[in-house]
């Protein structure tokens, strides 16, 4: 049943029926209806959890991460400074090998200061070991959550993910979203289930310290289990799929790519504007498409290669720029795409919020069908 | 991710501390008080480090080490995890006096705070030993670090000790109190008072560093009594904010302490600072007059 509610209200209750044991989280926007949600449930009683009211986003992830080690399922919830707060623990939870599952709800990074959407938080954790995953609708954010759990937990993964949401333009919008039954979730996701806790009748000690004998196979381990969380995602999306109707078996997922001659590549609720565009520049014959890549980690690159094998021209919508060399999708779909003789082009759009309509989606294609591209778009010339 | 094998004591030796180091002691003596029914939170430090070289862990009872400042983040967690989970588990975190009066108050100040049911405890060797010898909150004024050296605009660290106890009993912590590796049976019977304290407690432990603080390693018990003995280091418990006991001492001068540290040697060579010797004394006798711990003499009887 269909429901119109807020993203950040869909997050909540999907992840109440995910049933953590621990939720430690910081307010920070515009993450905070998520976790004010939570906070009311657990008030209510609704919620079988605690709610640890840290006093920073850095000990908002420690929290998870002990609690995780402990043995329970854990969430937390944050974006752009806070993430970035937390940047030391990321790469510790996932070296730990800690399944915790936390919602982005995706914003730019100061300074200058900006509360508004662009997805330059979570890309810049790119190489932290977390599984990173991209929502382009409510309904995909909430279900990216179970799917998260699944994947996460899975003995041949343990690894955390972050499933990311754009601020603002999805966290505060309402959609039609249909939200599972707790029957249907457990169904789906069981109860945890540690490869190991902290346990005063079974002692063991984890984060240990490695010397160079041994630091590089644990870097190993964790790269092997992100290259096995690829078919760890694609058998739990299958599974979503047929047990609620929406397949989530595709890293990447194509629209109206079949005869496309141009394909425009984005990740998150720009998509959705684009989708929009390519059916309005279909109507005039222009043979464009779109590969909305979900899973930004592990990076599906032969998926990418496959999937855009038979396009001449890629255009790359980058709502993040590693600075001084470009967009980060655009930097690795051409590393995908490498030798194919596809020409890739790369646009750095709507960093801080600033608005995409699907006349900047139809400008973007016609740069790249004239060879103009690895540009800042839609930039206000007179205000520089 | 070692597997532990158990053996009669809980902190197994064989461990890579220097000899003479008063930390290893305190972790022994630590894990005598909580016996096997407990978690510990580790920060980074010295004592992670010689304690738990993979695939090797000194450890007999589960030990987790995340980060240098997050350890009373971590317990926040496993506190609530086995509340949760409904187990018995105490809570025990472990740093240094650089993350715990440094780098980790932030941690440490939300988790005192938020009242969760941990103990922590600070091994104070007074700098940040690790790295090699650099000055934290904990260095106490006039000794030399490397990152506060002596030299013709330097006498040394600037600045007293923090004053951690009092900070975390400013919080509402029910139990505070400093202890001491020279006195083993009494902070051992601090500890054991922590865990059994609903709420967070924390112990500073005083543990000399013979490396950083420059004797010899078969003097760090020594070391440990004469901080007490001079009134520079002072044995006290603070139930509810309030100093209960406090151990009383025939003190002798600071310089008797001093002399023997390397970490202290420009106050008497080239030539002796009695000016500084006398600050070092003036904070002795704060300590004193602040704890109440001079014995005093006998009132000969009228």
């Amino acid at each position: 049943m269909l429901e119109f509610m807020e993203g950040s209200h869909a997050v909540a209750e999907i992840v109440k029926r995910c049933r953590p044991q621990v939720i430690a989280a910081y307010p920070i926007t515009p993450q905070t209806h998520i976790v004010e949600d939570l906070a009311q449930m657990v008030a209510n009683c609704e919620i079988d959890a605690e709610y640890i009211t840290v006093e920073s986003e850095f000990s908002a992830l420690s929290a998870c991460l002990g609690a995780s080690a402990a043995g329970s399922r854990v969430y937390s919830a944050t974006t752009s400074q806070g993430l970035a707060l937390m940047f030391e623990v990321c790469f510790n939870a996932a070296g730990m090998r800690q399944p915790i599952v936390m919602t982005i709800a995706n914003r730019s990074l100061g300074a200058p200061l900006s509360i508004w959407n662009d997805q330059q938080d979570s890309i810049s954790l790119r190489d932290s070991g977390w599984l990173q995953f991209y929502a382009e609708d409510n309904q995909e954010a909430a279900d990216l959550h179970m799917i998260a759990y699944k994947v996460c937990e899975d003995h041949d993964i343990l690894l955390p993910a972050f499933v990311c949401f754009d601020g603002f333009i999805l966290t505060h919008t309402y959609e039609p979203v249909a939200l599972p039954s707790q029957e249907e979730v457990d169904a789906y996701l069981p109860a945890f289930s540690p490869y190991q806790r902290l346990d005063a009748a079974d002692p063991l000690s984890l984060g240990m310290y490695a010397t160079p004998e041994y630091y590089m196979e644990f870097r190993y381990e964790v790269d092997r289990a992100m290259q096995r969380a690829k078919q760890a995602f694609i058998k739990a999306g299958r599974e979503f799929g047929e047990r609620f109707g929406r397949d989530y078996s595709a890293l990447v997922e194509g629209y109206r790519l079949e005869d496309a001659d141009t394909a425009l590549v984005a990740m998150g609720s720009i998509c959705g504007t684009a989708k929009d565009a390519i059916d309005e520049m279909r109507e005039h014959g222009r043979k464009v498409g779109l590969l909305n890549i979900r899973v930004f980690r592990p990076f599906p690159a032969q998926e990418i290669a496959d999937a855009l094998k038979d396009v001449s021209t890629v255009a790359v919508l980058d709502k993040n720029i590693s600075l001084g060399n470009g967009g980060a999708v655009g930097i690795e779909v051409k590393t995908a795409l490498y030798g194919s003789g596809i020409s890739v082009y790369d646009y750095i759009i709507a960093l801080g919020g600033r608005d995409v309509r699907k006349r900047d989606i139809v400008a973007v294609v016609d740069l790249a069908e004239k060879g103009e591209g690895d540009i800042f778009y839609g930039l206000r010339t007179e205000v520089l | 991710m070692a597997e532990v094998e158990q053996g009669c004591e809980l902190f197994s030796a064989g461990h890579r501390a220097c000899g003479g180091c008063g930390p290893a002691l305190a972790a022994r003596l630590l894990l005598k008080a909580t016996g096997k029914n407990v978690i510990i939170a580790a920060a980074t430090g010295c004592m992670e480090v010689f304690s738990t070289p993979y695939p090797e862990t000194a450890w007999g009872v589960p030990w987790i080490h995340s980060l240098f400042e997050n350890p009373a983040a971590v317990a926040s967690g496993i506190e609530a995890a086995l509340k949760r989970q409904g187990r018995t588990e105490k809570v025990v975190c472990i740093g240094g006096d650089g993350s715990t009066l440094d780098i980790g108050v932030l941690c440490i100040s939300g988790a005192f705070e938020r009242g969760h049911d941990i103990t922590y405890i600070c091994y104070d060797n007074e700098a940040y030993m690790n790295t090699g010898i650099q000055r934290s909150g904990a260095t106490p004024y006039g000794a030399s670090t490397t990152t506060s050296p002596v030299g013709a605009c330097s006498l040394g660290n600037p600045r007293p000790k923090k004053d951690m106890p009092a900070i975390l009993a400013a919080h509402g912590a029910p139990y505070v109190a400093t202890a001491s590796i020279a006195y083993p049976n009494d902070f051992m019977k601090k500890v054991e008072r922590a865990i059994n304290t609903p709420g967070p407690c924390y112990i500073q432990v005083h543990t000399p560093c013979c490396t950083g603080w420059g004797f010899e390693a078969g003097e760090t018990l020594n070391m440990a009594k004469l901080a007490i003995e001079t009134g520079l280091w002072v044995n006290y418990e603070m139930v509810d904010g309030v100093v209960e006991k406090a151990k009383k001492v025939s003190r002798k001068p600071v310089e008797e302490y001093l002399q023997k540290q390397k970490r202290f040697r420009h106050l008497f060579k080239p030539a002796r600072r009695d000016d500084v010797i006398a600050q070092i004394q003036a904070i002795a006798d704060a300590n004193a007059e602040r704890f109440g711990i001079d014995i005093k003499r006998k009132e000969s009887s009228e």
